[in-house]
C-alpha cells in the first residue's frame, strides 16, 4: 500500500494527565514493539499536553492524524500490528462522540478540536517540548529574530498595542500599554517577569503550555524584554507543577545554547537571561506585588499601588509582569502582524481566550476560542454538553474571583466586558460547569473557604470579612441559616470589595454575590426549608434503601465503610442514619437493576425499623 | 541535619532572595524543615530564625514536622470539589485514621490537602508521593491504599 511508504510518527502525550495514566510506559512499549517489528519508517516520540486529558492517555499517528484515546500498555500490540504494520487503524481506540456515540478516527474531525481556534495552544500536543528543533520547525524563534534584527523597541511596543492584546492573567489590561510604561520608566536594570503562578483551583492551561510548548513562553518573554529594555527575567512558577518546571529548565538550556538567550542574542547587542523561581504555595502570589515580594525572599504580601511595578517593582526597579498565555501569544502577533490578530475577537476583546473546561461536562479539557463565542457554543458544541442527560445549571468562570452564571446567560458572547457585566470575570480561564447535582450555596462556600485560607491577613476586611462570610455560608449549608443571613452576606461582600488592597480580597465575594443574584431560591430553600435542592449538602441529605426495591443482595452492606447498614441474605437492608457519613458508596454499588438506594433532602421515605424479609414490606 | 543539607545551604550565595530556594532544596533533601536547618539557614543568610519562620510558615509548601514515608495529597481544587473531592478526603481520613497535616502512628503515611494540582480533567484526584491517581471514588481510594499496604508488607 502506498501509505506504507510514508514515514510516520506516533506521538504519545506525556503531559501531567496522561503521565498519570502511565503514558511513559506506553511509549516504551511502543518503542520496543515498533523496533521488534522492524518498522524503520515509524518513529515514536512524545508531546506535551493536548488539553484533552479526560480522554488520556492519548496518542496521535501523523501524518494521517489518527487520534487514539484511553490507551493502556495492552493496546500497544494492536496498534503496532493492525495499524502500523497492516494499515488498519484500531477502531476500538478511537474517540467516541459523547452524544451520538460515533467513533471519530481523525483528530481534526473531533468537534472538541474542530470548533476551537488554537493560537496560544498552537503547538500543544504537536511537538516534542524537550526538542528545540521541533519548535524551530514550526517557525519558532523567527519572531525573535525579526524583532532583534529589524524592529526598534518602540516598534515592538506599537505592534503589541495595535494588536489589542489584553493581559490573559485576569485583569485584561492592555499588554502593549503596560510594556510602554515600563519602557519609558527610568531606572536600571529592568526586570521582565512571567507570572506562571496559576493559582486558580480549576485552571491548568498555563501548566499545559509550559509542559507542551515551553519555548513559546521563552520567546515571548525575550521579545517583551527587548521591548522594555530588560536584562534579567524570571518565570515565577508553582512548585506544584514539577513537570512544567523540568521542561522549562530543559528549554532554557537549549535556548541559551542556540543563542536565543544570554549575551548578544542572535548577534545583536541585546542580552537577556531568564531564571526560574518556584512558588511555594500561596495563591496571593499571583498578585504582582506579592509575587515580587516572594522572589525577593519575603512573605508574599501585596503592597499598595502606586507605585506600579513599571516604576518600582522587583528590588525597586522597573518591572513588567505578564501571564504565560500573553507571552505565548506574542510570537504569533509579531509573526502575523497586529492587524491579523486584531481581526479576531470582539471590538474591545481581541484574539482568543483559553478556558479550562471542567466539572459536569462530557468533553473536559482545554478550549481555545475566539473572543465573542457564546457560552452555549463552548459548553455544548465543544464540550459536548452535560453527561448523563442532566440539565445544565450554572457555569463558574474566573475561579475564586469569578462568578456563577445561570442558563439564561448561555447565549452571552464571552469577552472581558460582557462577563463583567453579568457579574463574573474572564479571570485566568477556569470554567467549571455545574449540573442539577451541584449546590450553588456549597460552591460559594467552597470558594470562600479557599480565599479565607489564602488571605494573607493584611487587610482586615478581607481577613475577617471572609471568615465571617464563610461562617454564615457554612451555617446555611448545615441547615442553621437565618432569613437575615442573605442580606448580611450582601453587606459583607460590599465591605470586603471596597476595603481590600488587592484583587484577592476585592474579588473574593464574587462567587457569593453572583450565586445570590442568580440562585437566591437555593439559599432560601436551605434557610427556610432546611433542604438542599441539589442534595449535595451533607447535613441536609440522607440515604435510604427503598424497601419495595431492595432484594437483600448485601452488596451495600459489604461496601459500607462505616458499617451503617444492617440486613442479611434476602432481607431488606436498613441504613442507620446516626452512623451514616453520607459518603454515597451504597448508592454507587447498588445494582442498577434494583436501583434501591435513594438520596433525599427535606423528605424521608418510609422504611422498616429493622431488616425484614424481602417481599414482606407493607406501608 | 545531615552534612548534605549543610552543603546545600553553603552552596547558595548569602543573598536573601535565595531564602525560598534554600528552603525548597532543604525540604527536598530532608522532607521537612527542621529547627536545626532553620538556624543554619539564618546563620548563612544573616537573618533571624524568627524572620525565616515567618516567611516559611507563610507558604503552604513548607512543613516543620518530619513526614511519613509516603505523602498522600488529596486535591481539593474546584473541579475535584464539584466531583466529590471532600468524600475522597473523608475516605482517606477514615482509612488512615488521621486528619490532614497528620502522620499515621506507624510513620507510613502523611495526609495533606492541596488546592489544585492542575489535573482538573481527571477529577477527583489524589497524589501518592509524586504519582497522580485519576478519577477517584471513595471505594477506589480505599482499595488503592490497601493494595499499597499489601504490596509493601509482602515486598518488605
Amino acid at each position: 500500500m502506498a501509505a506504507n511508504k510514508q514515514p510516520r510518527t506516533i506521538y504519545i502525550c506525556e503531559g501531567t494527565g496522561c503521565v498519570s495514566g502511565k503514558s511513559s510506559d506506553i511509549r516504551r512499549a511502543l518503542e520496543e514493539q515498533v523496533s521488534a517489528a522492524g518498522l524503520a519508517d515509524v518513529r515514536v516520540d512524545f508531546t506535551g499536553c493536548h488539553g484533552f486529558c479526560e480522554q488520556g492517555p492519548i496518542a496521535i499517528v501523523e501524518p494521517e492524524g489518527i487520534f487514539y484515546t484511553h490507551l493502556t500498555v495492552d493496546d500497544v500490540p494492536d496498534i503496532v500490528q493492525s495499524h502500523l504494520v497492516n494499515n488498519q487503524p484500531v477502531e476500538r481506540l478511537f474517540y467516541k462522540e459523547p452524544v451520538s456515540g460515533q467513533a471519530i478516527p481523525l483528530y481534526k474531525d473531533i468537534s472538541f478540536y474542530r470548533i476551537q481556534r488554537r493560537i496560544i495552544l498552537r503547538n500543544c500536543g504537536h511537538i516534542n517540548p524537550e526538542n528545540i528543533d521541533d519548535y524551530i520547525a514550526t517557525g519558532g524563534y523567527n519572531s525573535l529574530q525579526k524583532v532583534v534584527s529589524s524592529m526598534t523597541p518602540e516598534q515592538v511596543v506599537g505592534e503589541v498595542k495595535n494588536s489589542g492584546l489584553r493581559g490573559r492573567g485576569g485583569a485584561g489590561f492592555s499588554t502593549g500599554t503596560k510594556w510602554e510604561f515600563c519602557q519609558k520608566a527610568q531606572g536600571s536594570p529592568k526586570y521582565m517577569i512571567c507570572n506562571a503562578d496559576e493559582g486558580d483551583p480549576g485552571a491548568f492551561m498555563d501548566r499545559s503550555i509550559m509542559e507542551a510548548d515551553p519555548h513559546t513562553v521563552i520567546e515571548g518573554m525575550t521579545i517583551a524584554a527587548y521591548a522594555i529594555g530588560a536584562s534579567e527575567g524570571y518565570i515565577y512558577i508553582r512548585a506544584e507543577y514539577p513537570l512544567a518546571v523540568k521542561r522549562l529548565h530543559i528549554a532554557l538550556k537549549q535556548a541559551e545554547e542556540r543563542g536565543f538567550l544570554g549575551k548578544n542574542i542572535l548577534g545583536s547587542d541585546f542580552s537577556f537571561n531568564i531564571h526560574v523561581s518556584e512558588g511555594a504555595g500561596a495563591f496571593v502570589c499571583g498578585e504582582e506585588t506579592a509575587l515580587m515580594a516572594s522572589i525577593e525572599g519575603k512573605r508574599g504580601m501585596p503592597q499598595p499601588r502606586p507605585p506600579f511595578p513599571a516604576q518600582s517593582g522587583l528590588w525597586g526597579k522597573p518591572t513588567n509582569i505578564n501571564n504565560v498565555k500573553s507571552m505565548a501569544t506574542i510570537p504569533v502577533i509579531i509573526d502575523k502582524g497586529a492587524e491579523w490578530y486584531a481581526a479576531i475577537g470582539t471590538e474591545k476583546s481581541k484574539g482568543t481566550a483559553v478556558f479550562a473546561l471542567t466539572g459536569k461536562i462530557a468533553n473536559s479539557g482545554l478550549v481555545e476560542v475566539p473572543m465573542g463565542i457564546t457560552l452555549r457554543e463552548i459548553i455544548y458544541d465543544i464540550g459536548g454538553g452535560i453527561p448523563g442527560g442532566k440539565d445544565f445549571k450554572a457555569v463558574q468562570t474566573g475561579g475564586p474571583s469569578g462568578g456563577c452564571l445561570p442558563a439564561s446567560a448561555l447565549d452571552l458572547p464571552v469577552d472581558f466586558e460582557r462577563l463583567a457585566a453579568a457579574g463574573s470575570i474572564m479571570g485566568s480561564g477556569g470554567m467549571i460547569v455545574a449540573d442539577a447535582d451541584t449546590c450553588m450555596v456549597d460552591l460559594a462556600r467552597y470558594f470562600l473557604s479557599f480565599t479565607k485560607a489564602e488571605s494573607c491577613g493584611k487587610c482586615v476586611t478581607c481577613r475577617e470579612g471572609s471568615a465571617q462570610m464563610l461562617e454564615i455560608l457554612t451555617d446555611i449549608t448545615q441547615g442553621k441559616g437565618r432569613p437575615e443571613d442573605i442580606d448580611l452576606l450582601l453587606e459583607l461582600g460590599d465591605a470586603i470589595k471596597s476595603g481590600s488592597l488587592c484583587a484577592l480580597g476585592g474579588t473574593c465575594p464574587n462567587p457569593v454575590l453572583t450565586t445570590i443574584r442568580y440562585f437566591r431560591d437555593e439559599y432560601e430553600a436551605h434557610i427556610n426549608e432546611k433542604r438542599c435542592p441539589a442534595k449535595a449538602c451533607k447535613s441536609l441529605t440522607s440515604f435510604f434503601i427503598l424497601p419495595d426495591k431492595c432484594q437483600g443482595c448485601g452488596i451495600c452492606l459489604r461496601n459500607c465503610p462505616v458499617e451503617a447498614i444492617s440486613g442479611g441474605k434476602r432481607m431488606i437492608h436498613i441504613i442507620d442514619q446516626d452512623k451514616c457519613t453520607r459518603c454515597g458508596t451504597c448508592l454507587g454499588v447498588c445494582p442498577v437493576k434494583f436501583d434501591a438506594v435513594v438520596k433525599v433532602s427535606g423528605e424521608e421515605p418510609e422504611v422498616p425499623a429493622e431488616p425484614i424479609p424481602v417481599g414482606e414490606w407493607k406501608k | 541535619m545531615s552534612s548534605q543539607t549543610q552543603d546545600i545551604i553553603g552552596g547558595f550565595s548569602r543573598d536573601r532572595s535565595n531564602l525560598i530556594p534554600i528552603l525548597q532544596k532543604v525540604q527536598g533533601a530532608e522532607n521537612y524543615i527542621s529547627q536545626e536547618a532553620l538556624a543554619e539557614i539564618g546563620c548563612h543568610l544573616g537573618i533571624s530564625e524568627n524572620d525565616i519562620y515567618s516567611v516559611a510558615s507563610f507558604y503552604a509548601q513548607f512543613r516543620f514536622q518530619r513526614p511519613g514515608k509516603h505523602t498522600i495529597k488529596v486535591c481539593l481544587g474546584t473541579a475535584c470539589h464539584v466531583k466529590g473531592g471532600d468524600l475522597i478526603a473523608e475516605s482517606v481520613e477514615r482509612e488512615l485514621g488521621i486528619k490532614p497535616g497528620q502522620t499515621t502512628a506507624d510513620g507510613r503515611y502523611t495526609l495533606e490537602t492541596v488546592a489544585c494540582i492542575g489535573a482538573c480533567a481527571l477529577a477527583p484526584t489524589i497524589v501518592i508521593d509524586d504519582e497522580v491517581q485519576r478519577k477517584m471514588t471513595p471505594q477506589k481510594v480505599v482499595e488503592l491504599l490497601r493494595q499499597k499496604d499489601a504490596s509493601e508488607d509482602n515486598g518488605g
